[in-house]
């Protein structure tokens, strides 16, 4: 049985036990993609912890009335209890003890390593639930205890009442629902955020749009800070627009306390934008080698990691298919007059005229 | 908040610079603002064009503008009748030259469509054997014009005129050559515009179907995708790479440790290696030195051909760098497989047929007659023009020698029409038996006119005249000159922050280097290695600096401007259309120039 998976060693059979999100780690860090070095425990884990308790907790869960929101609050809260505290058994408790090992060796930590532990829910992939930000992520996790306990805690995160409350608006089955958890190395993001490989205003492909933040990707995400925004051109990779906004804080890690803190940012960086020309040519090319490698258009989380030197930094977080766009039953575009039709017709209607 | 403006100054209200008073005297009365047309000329929009025409005219060089706009008109007036636009009217104002663009009533639109489909259409259906035969009517015009000599009068007239019964004297030829030389001109910008208009209509369908199919598509974009690769206006400059590559090869690079390039040849000549190099440079030149570095409208242009220092300079520069192991020739496989590159990309993102068969089809016209738009400016402004203007150089010597003037260029600042008059006062003179008038009027009208200009050219330009309409429509004022209802706004606008300055991002990358104003192509001679060239607008021909500096910023000029061009060929980041660049900046100063963005910032 496997209860743990690093993401180079899964095979594409393997990644039914690894949850959408490890399933998308698994397979851009075999395409070679930089994503940081991090292992899943599989949902075969998760089945075998839970094994005696699932039904019980599936039929409570059912019986739940989602519309009263104290009820719902509060057995949710008790079935998350009762999940982190099954105790697991040895042998897979062993397997992530001994992936946690091998992580910290090779990433070059005796022990200790910071990772970031993170829900991947088997569902989350599903193409008319995006689950993305349902689970719960803990940042800066340090030493195999901390880690192990995370990892409970994200097998219990499928039980908040929002993910109950969801799974039962999209009629999705709690039974289909499994857990699997990813264990990565940390990054320590100078800048970080996300990109799509179209333009969300339009849907045309010829763009990609770029948030970026000071910090890690935490604050872009949940939208607390307003991130730099630049457009650029997917085939010649320039600067289409760009606007830059001062960020007032960021997050970074407190080392000592083993957390992640606010940071609040001085007049340096008033102005200033998160990203060079080249930074953004080189996260340009990726998005794009990206969205051809899985043949759609991405939805894309990245990071700058300020613990590597610049050209060597750029770091893939998750990558998953555009849905808003991608779904969208395409406008037959209107008939072009060509030949000297055309002509005329560029010569009465400019283009540049319709601007403003 | 300051109150934007809504429109500009008036050419009305306009005051002459001191000293300047009596400038009309300069220019064609049809070219000035009458005050009795007042209220007319004040309802039009004007903007200058300082992107051809960025210093005062000269009286005599005045002509190069009423050649040039009145033939871009007669084309898309009379020839094609293009559906929506005129030609374009034009003012000669305070020195400097102000157009407006003059669109159809929209309701004769309609009707000029059949006849611009028939007439346009044939254009389009045979381009490339029109072109051809334009080549070889501008080669009439060129060797017409080299066949041409202007010499002193004899004192007799030479025996054989008397003995073939010729009965015509030589003013009657100097006369003739001399109406001879100005209807070439004048035929070589007729020429000129007979494709120009055409070419960038296709260019602009095709430009407005990208723009519409990938919305905020870079201009960069689109006309990497358009532009050619073998390019007639790079070869002088390929030239003279190969020549400095010959010179290695033959090993003889000694001979360019001397100053000039006669004294190179002297020593060149003392071989059998160096005289095949001195072959292949006396080979060169005719045309390809037939090239300004300036843009062919200014009598002050300097043409390789008469100033071979400026090539012996870029030649100096090659052979060393040759040396040093560099590759100094353009990546031409490069440049075409990234064309490629691109145009398959955009391609590709394309996923309806139909939608895919327009971008082919609009994308393969915009390639057939973009090498036109490329290659006409080699042909008219820097071959026929330096002809021009050489043997015109040789019309003032002859008549500084008679001593109607004391500086061989004081000739310019004489109207056309009143040249023909000085060549009668000379020729009259000659057949009465007494001296001519000219020198004893001539000087002061001259030195009055010299003033004059002087006190011009110390003032810019105003950026435009009068009530801006509230879109711009015009096609050819947006394809032409880059002018949009954004840009007109911006000039409007004016600048918030003095140390910030917009344009158009010409040519992509971010550099910081130290400013070099160049207000005249004289003073090219000061780049230093690494500035960057902050100009009102640059020549193609300044190609050669392009490998010392860092980058370019120019008060005027569009995307596809030659400038333009000719960065985005040499990989150097260039803001275009700035405006203010050379008011603003100072040479000396930090700058930092973003081509991707088209900001300039002084730091």
């Amino acid at each position: 049985m496997k209860y743990t998976l690093f993401f180079n060693d899964a095979t594409e059979a393997d990644y039914e036990l690894l949850g959408g999100k490890g399933k998308s780690l698994a397979s851009m860090s075999v395409a070679n993609f930089p994503v940081p070095n991090g292992f899943c425990v599989t949902t075969t884990a998760y089945s075998d912890v839970m094994k005696s308790h699932l039904e019980d907790v599936i039929d409570r869960v059912n019986n739940i009335n989602v519309n009263d929101m104290n009820q719902l609050a509060s057995l949710a809260l008790e079935e998350r209890k009762l999940v982190e505290s099954i105790s697991m058994p040895e042998a897979v408790e062993n397997d992530i003890r001994l992936a946690y090992q091998r992580l910290c060796k090779e990433c070059g930590f005796e022990k200790d390593l910071p990772v970031a532990v993170r829900s991947s829910a088997t569902a989350e992939d599903l193409p008319d639930a995006s689950f993305a930000g349902q689970q719960d992520t803990y940042l800066w996790v340090v030493g195999e205890e901390e880690m192990l306990k995370n990892v409970r805690k994200c097998w219990a995160s499928l039980f908040t009442a929002r993910a109950i409350r969801y799974r039962h608006d999209h009629n999705i089955k709690e039974e289909d629902v499994l857990m699997s958890v990813v264990v990565q190395k940390m990054v320590n993001s100078k800048v970080s955020g996300v990109a799509m490989t179209l333009n969300p205003m339009n849907g045309d492909r010829s763009k990609i749009v770029i948030d970026a933040g000071w910090g890690l990707g935490e604050s872009v995400v949940s939208g607390e800070v307003t991130p730099d925004n630049y457009m650029i051109d997917k085939v010649i990779l320039e600067i289409v627009k760009q606007q830059i906004h001062d960020q007032e804080f960021a997050l970074v890690p407190d080392f000592e306390n083993r957390c992640v803190t606010k940071k609040m940012l001085g007049e340096e960086y008033a102005g200033k934008e998160c990203l060079s020309l080249t930074q953004l040519k080189a996260l340009g090319q990726l998005c794009k080698t990206i969205e051809k490698h899985y043949q759609s258009p991405q939805d894309i989380e990245w990071a700058l990691d300020g613990d590597l030197p610049d050209g060597e930094n750029l770091t893939l977080l998750q990558s998953r298919p555009e849905t808003v766009w991608s779904q969208k039953k395409k406008e037959k575009p209107t008939g072009f007059t060509m030949g000297m039709e055309g002509l005329v017709g560029s010569l009465l209607n400019p283009i540049n005229k319709k601007k403003n | 908040m300051t109150q934007v403006k809504t429109k500009f100054i008036s050419p009305y209200e306009l005051k002459t610079p001191e000293g300047a008073e009596g400038w009309e005297e300069m220019y064609p009365y049809f070219l000035h603002f009458h005050d009795n047309l007042k209220e007319r000329e004040e309802a039009k929009f004007w903007f200058c064009d300082s992107q051809h025409w960025p210093n005062v005219f000269k009286p005599f060089d005045a002509m190069t503008v009423e050649f040039a706009v009145k033939c871009l008109g007669q084309y898309n007036t009379r020839h094609y009748l293009i559906p929506p636009a005129n030609g374009v009217d034009y003012k000669i104002h305070n020195g400097y030259v102000y157009m407006s663009p003059v669109g159809v009533e929209p309701e004769k639109i309609p009707d000029r469509v059949p006849q611009f489909m028939e007439r346009a259409g044939h254009y389009f259906a045979n381009w490339n054997d029109l072109v051809d035969n334009w080549r070889t009517k501008v080669k009439g015009v060129i060797d017409t014009m080299e066949s041409i000599n202007f010499e002193a009068l004899p004192e007799v007239v030479p025996m054989e005129d008397i003995k073939s019964g010729k009965g015509l004297d030589p003013t009657f030829d100097l006369m003739n050559n001399y109406n001879k030389m100005i209807e070439m001109c004048y035929k070589a910008w007729q020429y000129h515009f007979e494709f120009l208009n055409l070419g960038y209509a296709a260019y602009l369908d095709f430009f407005g179907f990208c723009k519409e199919t990938f919305p905020d598509i870079p201009d960069l974009s689109i006309s990497k995708m358009v532009q050619g690769v073998d390019v007639d206006l790079f070869k002088p400059d390929e030239e003279i790479q190969k020549l400095a590559r010959l010179a290695v090869k033959l090993g003889v690079t000694d001979a360019f440790q001397k100053e000039t390039i006669e004294g190179a040849l002297v020593v060149l000549n003392g071989t059998e290696e160096g005289r095949t190099w001195a072959d292949a440079w006396e080979a060169a030149k005719d045309p390809w030195f037939n090239y300004t570095s300036g843009n062919g409208f200014y009598s002050s242009d300097k043409y390789w051909i008469e100033h071979l220092d400026i090539p012996y300079k870029y030649l100096k520069d090659y052979i060393v760098r040759v040396q040093n192991g560099e590759t100094i020739e353009r990546p031409t496989k490069k440049i075409a497989a990234e064309r490629e590159r691109i145009t398959a990309e955009y391609r590709d993102l394309i996923f309806d047929d139909e939608a895919k068969a327009a971008f082919e089809g609009k994308l393969g016209l915009a390639r057939v007659v973009f090498p036109y738009v490329e290659d006409h400016n080699f042909y008219i402004e820097h071959w026929s023009m330096g002809v021009f203007w050489r043997k015109m150089r040789q019309l003032a010597t002859v008549l500084k020698d008679a001593g109607f003037w004391a500086e061989r260029d004081d000739m310019f600042y004489l109207k056309r029409n009143e040249i023909s008059e000085v060549l009668f006062d000379y020729g009259n003179a000659w057949a009465v038996g007494v001296t001519p008038i000219g020198p004893h009027y001539l000087p002061e009208l001259i030195a009055r006119r010299k003033k004059m200009v002087e006190k011009l050219n110390a003032v810019a330009p105003e950026p435009a005249f009068n009530k801006p309409p509230e879109v711009i429509t015009e096609p050819f004022t947006i394809m032409l000159w880059g002018i949009t209802t954004d840009s007109v706004n911006n000039w409007l606008k004016g600048n918030d922050d003095p140390n910030k300055l917009t344009g158009m991002a010409a040519s992509p990358g971010d550099v910081e280097g130290i400013a070099r104003i160049i207000n005249t192509t004289d003073d090219l001679d000061l780049l230093q290695q690494d500035e960057i060239l902050v100009t009102r607008v640059t020549a193609p021909s300044w190609a050669p600096v392009f490998g010392k500096i860092k980058a370019t910023v120019t008060d005027i000029g569009g995307m596809m401007s030659h400038a333009a061009i000719v960065c985005r060929e040499y990989g150097l980041p260039a803001v275009t259309g700035t405006g203010s660049g050379t008011t603003t900046i100072k040479t000396g100063q930090r700058i930092r120039v973003n081509g991707s963005t088209g900001e300039v910032t002084i730091l």
